[in-house]
Order: C-alpha cells, then structure tokens, then sequence
C-alpha cells in the first residue's frame, strides 16, 4: 500500500489489484456458492418445490426442514433456491438485454455526433427522469407474466446509464490516435467497432454490467412483491418476500430467510462490482 | 425566467410520448374492465363502452383522450362509477404527497448529518460503522426494510400500528421506510463530495488566511458539497415514487401507489393512464426543481445555461 501510485498501477495486472480487495473476493466466492447451490436445486433441493403437505403446513425451522414450511407445506428451503434461480436468471438476462441496448445506442450516438447525438443523449437524460417502474409494471401485465417478457421489461428499461458511459468512453476512443490510424487505414466503421472499441470498453462493460445486475434483480423482485411479476407456481425471491410479509405474524420465518439470502446476494453484487471498478478502472476509482 | 420557461415547454412533447405509450400499453392489457365473475350481456356491455367511447377505434380515442388532457380532463374512472378519474386522483394524491415530503425530510435530515459528521473523521468508528450502515440501506430494498420494521416495531414490541390510515403515528413506519432507504444513498454521496470538496486549494487558502475551522466546513466547504446531492434529489423522489407502491400496499395507505396498482388489477384504463402521467409530471417538476436549486447553490451552473 505504502508503494506510490504509479508504480503500483504499472506493477500490478487488474487482478492482482483485485485480489487485495477481501470484501469483493469474499462476495465474489458469496455469489459463486449461492449460484450454484440454485443452479444445481433441481438435483439437491431436499423436496420438490412445488410439493404440497398440508400435514406439515407452517412449521417453524426444524431438522427436517431446516427453513421451515409456508402454508402449503412445502419445504422453505427447496422453494428458496428455485426462487433464487430464477430471480439470478432475471439478473443475468436481463443485464444482458440492457449491455446490448446500452451499448449500441452508446456507440451510435458517439459515432453519428454532432446534433444528433446531442438529441440522443438528450433523450436519454429524459427517459431517466420518467417513472419507469411504472412502464415495467404495465409490460410485464400487457405481455403476459412470463419469463422472458420479465427479462425484456427489465431489462429494457435498465440501459440507460449504460449507454451513457459507453458513449463518453467511446467519444473519447474515437479521437485517440490509433482510431484515427485506423480510419485513415481505410477500416471500416464496423471494424474499428469490433477491433478497438470492444477490447478497450471490455472493461468499463464488466463493470457496468455487475453493477447493473444488482439494480435489476431489485426491479424484478418489486414488480414480483407487487403480485404482477413471477407467477404460482413458479417463485422469486420477491414473491417469496410478498407471501412472507403477508403472514409475518404468524411465520416469521417466511419472512426473514428469503429478505437475508436477497439483501446478502445484493450486498454481495455491489462489493463485487465497487472491487472490479476500482480494480480495472483506475480513472473512476473512488476518491 | 427564460430558462424556466423552455425548460416547462421541453416538458410538454415528453409528457405526449408518455401519454401515447402508456395509452398504447394500458389498452393492450389482457382484460377489460366490464369483465366480472360473470359476465355482463353483450348488450349492456356493448352500452358500457359506447358511454365510455370505449368502442371507437383507438386512434381516435387518443386524439380525444388527449383534448381532453389538454383541458385539464382526465376522462372519467371506469370502476368508480360517477367518479372522474381528477377525482379520484385528488382525493388520494395528497396522502401520498405528505408521505413522499415527510419521507424525503427524514432522508435529509439523517443522511446528510450521517454523511458530514463521516467526512469529518475519516475512517475512524464515526466513518467506518454510520458507512457500513448505509451500505446494508442500499442493499436492503424497501419491500424488505418496511415489513422488517413492522415485525420488530409493531408486533414484536407493539409501540407503533401496524397498518391503517388517519393517527399521526400511522405516518411513522411507512415515512421510516422510506426515509432510510433514501437517506442511505444520500449519506454515502455526501460524504464522497465533502471529502473530494475539503482537499482543494481554495478550502486550504481559507484554513490558511485563519478562517475559523467551523466555518470553513459548513459555510467553504459544504456549500460546494451540497451540489451532488441536491442534484440527486430529483431521482431520489423517483425512487420514493416506487418505493410508495410497496409502502403503500404494505401498511394500507390509501395513496396513488397503491392506486396505480388496484387500477392495473381492476383494467381500470383511464385511472392507469391519469395516474402514469400525473407520476410523470411530478417527476419533471421535481428534477426541474433540483436544477433550479443547483443553479442557485452554483453560480457556475446559473451563469452556464
């Protein structure tokens, strides 16, 4: 640490940087566990999610389920790692929707200039004023509560701080000498594209992505804690959260262990994502 | 003046496209809202929508829609017969605006203190355990934190309602909820940009002239501080507005939250409509008022635009 900045920066590779950082390897490992854990639930859940005895009905944590049942008897922890599956899908996915949207519209508006581009990111600063948990909402009713119309909601209302920092790294590319090289080398736009503006944004877009996930899972929970997400028999850790806090009188334990595993899981996303941030991208690293 | 004015005319073509998407999207929900358990006759229900103008084709029924918005007409609610929806909205609106103001006071009120007094004593105790408290506030969402709080204040220890509307002290859990979760984000910018702020040479040139050190914080150095927060406040009433639909299902408020939410439910279009756009112009009135606040904290900014 006491080494002065600049040899440390030539000295150390991103990840060296990063692995010094306990709090993000730590939630990095977190996540890893936790997704594989719900990846795998079909094969090591305990019981079936959807199974139903209503013999066992709200039994608080006992050795035979170790999370307790709900009120239909199944098994807590079974249903807490299908949740979890499709609640991390939902992250993935649609952080993938908003990086392809986020970057397109990024590198367009950078590559046309000018007005246009003002207009662009104009807009951009205008959509991000609106109220878009409600146009979520509303998609999610309209297309039917299923999976993917959930990814391309989400995710399609999430790219806006994407495609505004890809746009400032790309406009700052574009006038860097090698492009300029390029371009006076006859490549053409497509491939000045793939050739230096994705190696040199891979960074920021990792970032950026890890950063988004956490934002999404949240989005996707709360149109699910609202009842218009997810459907039955199919579950999230937000619907989960929602029949939780509905009967948290009488089975607590509904409640807590899906609000720990999803306020951990997001704790664990925002270290991870401050840690690569300030691992790979020493310029916006935190002051 | 002049910036005020363009920027409230720049509102007018943003609040069109949110008028036609959500129409589009509210008339596309599955359902209508004369469906019940069961079912209407053709006939009547073939009347209902007529009344409604319900039957026109759907271009048509914007271009009146949007007439008629332009008078300050919001058409009637289809689920509360005799109700326009300017009625319905109003007779909730101020509920929420109470709670979203009182929220936003304790956001303030907690967040920016948290966030000077970490500033002041970076990474001892008075930094490290308030910045790990906000760090657990934006990690915990608000459909988490409020039925936490509810478990732990109303049932557990029995001091505070669970639920209901009208006592002063129904406006504690939902207005804490909300309030923590804002202030969190608030504390952690406030302490960033003081820290950035405190180390620039005009901040020392005052401690060098003999500035006493008191003054040199709150009158030198948070004045400049202050600029990214305020500009936050604009989203951050963003958020509230979602937040509110949780706390407001939550703890039974009767607010535009949960309005906005029973209209989708019930295919209510013109309530979803009213409510979308009236959330919409919120928005931009609020984001316009944080600017306004900036331009007057930052000469730079007001001499700018």
């Amino acid at each position: 640490m006491s080494a002065p900045v600049a040899e440390t920066l030539a000295a150390e590779s991103g990840w060296q940087r990063f692995r010094r950082d306990r709090a993000a390897v730590w939630s990095g490992w977190f996540l890893v566990a936790v997704a594989a854990v719900c990846f795998l639930s079909p094969w090591i859940a305990p019981y079936p999610y959807m199974e139903q005895n209503l013999a066992h009905s709200a039994m608080a944590p006992s050795s035979a389920h170790w999370l307790g049942t709900d009120l239909l008897g199944r098994d807590v922890l079974s249903r807490l790692l299908q949740g979890g599956m499709i609640s991390l899908f939902v992250g993935l996915i649609a952080t993938a929707v908003a990086l392809v949207l986020g970057i397109c519209y990024g590198v367009v508006a950078a590559e046309v200039g000018g007005r246009a581009e003002d207009l662009l990111m104009r807009g951009v600063d205008v959509v991000s004023t609106l109220p878009l948990t409600l146009v979520v909402i509303l998609a999610t009713v309209v297309f039917g509560q299923n999976l993917p119309m959930i990814f391309l909601a989400v995710g399609g209302v999430s790219w806006l701080t994407m495609a505004r920092i890809i746009r400032n790294q790309t406009r700052e590319l574009r006038g860097s000498q090698f492009v300029q090289a390029a371009e006076s080398l006859g490549q053409s736009r497509w491939g000045i594209f793939r050739r230096h503006y994705l190696p040199n944004l891979a960074g920021t877009i990792a970032v950026c992505a890890t950063l988004t996930v956490p934002g999404v899972m949240l989005l996707e929970a709360f149109v699910s804690f609202l009842g218009l997400g997810v459907k039955a028999p199919m579950t999230s850790w937000g619907l989960m959260i929602k029949e939780g806090a509905d009967i948290m009188e009488e089975c607590p334990w509904l409640l807590v262990s899906p609000s720990v595993v999803f306020a951990l899981t997001l704790l664990s996303l925002n270290f991870l994502g401050d840690g690569l941030r300030d691992a790979f991208d020493p310029r916006s690293s935190r002051k | 003046m002049a910036y005020v004015l363009r920027r409230l005319l720049e509102m007018v073509p943003v609040l069109l496209v949110v008028v036609v998407a959500t129409f589009f999207l509210a008339h596309a929900v599955p359902g209508g809202p004369f469906d019940k358990d069961r079912p209407l006759p053709a006939e009547v229900k073939a009347r209902l929508e007529a009344y409604y103008g319900l039957d026109q084709p759907l271009p048509k029924q914007l271009g009146n829609y949007v007439v008629h918005l332009a008078q300050g007409d919001l058409g009637p609610s289809l689920k509360y017969p005799g109700w326009t929806v300017r009625e319905v909205i109003g007779s909730r609106i101020g509920v929420s605006c109470a709670l979203g103001f009182v929220s936003l006071l304790v956001a303030v009120l907690i967040g920016v203190p948290v966030g000077v007094l970490a500033a002041s004593r970076p990474n001892s105790w008075l930094d490290r355990v308030p910045m790990g408290f906000t760090l657990v506030g934006i990690c915990v969402p608000s459909f988490v934190l409020g039925p936490l709080l509810a478990l732990v204040f109303a049932l557990g220890l029995g001091w505070l309602p669970p639920c209901g509307w009208g006592e002063p002290e129904h406006f504690i859990l939902p207005a804490a909820t909300l309030g923590l979760i804002t202030a969190a984000p608030l504390a952690r910018l406030t302490r960033g940009s003081l820290m950035e702020v405190r180390s620039l040479d005009y901040v020392r040139t005052a401690r060098a002239k003999g500035v006493p050190p008191l003054r040199v914080w709150f009158v030198h150095a948070l004045r400049n501080a202050l600029l990214p927060v305020v500009t936050y406040l604009g989203p951050a009433a963003a958020g509230l507005v979602s937040g509110s639909f949780v706390v407001e299902s939550l703890f039974d408020v009767p607010g535009m939250g949960r309005l906005f939410v029973t209209a989708i439910i019930n295919r209510d279009v013109m309530l979803i409509l009213g409510t979308t756009i009236v959330y919409a112009a919120a928005l931009l009135f609020l984001n316009l008022a944080a600017d306004l606040a900036n331009a007057a904290l930052n000469p730079k900014v007001a001499r700018g635009r």
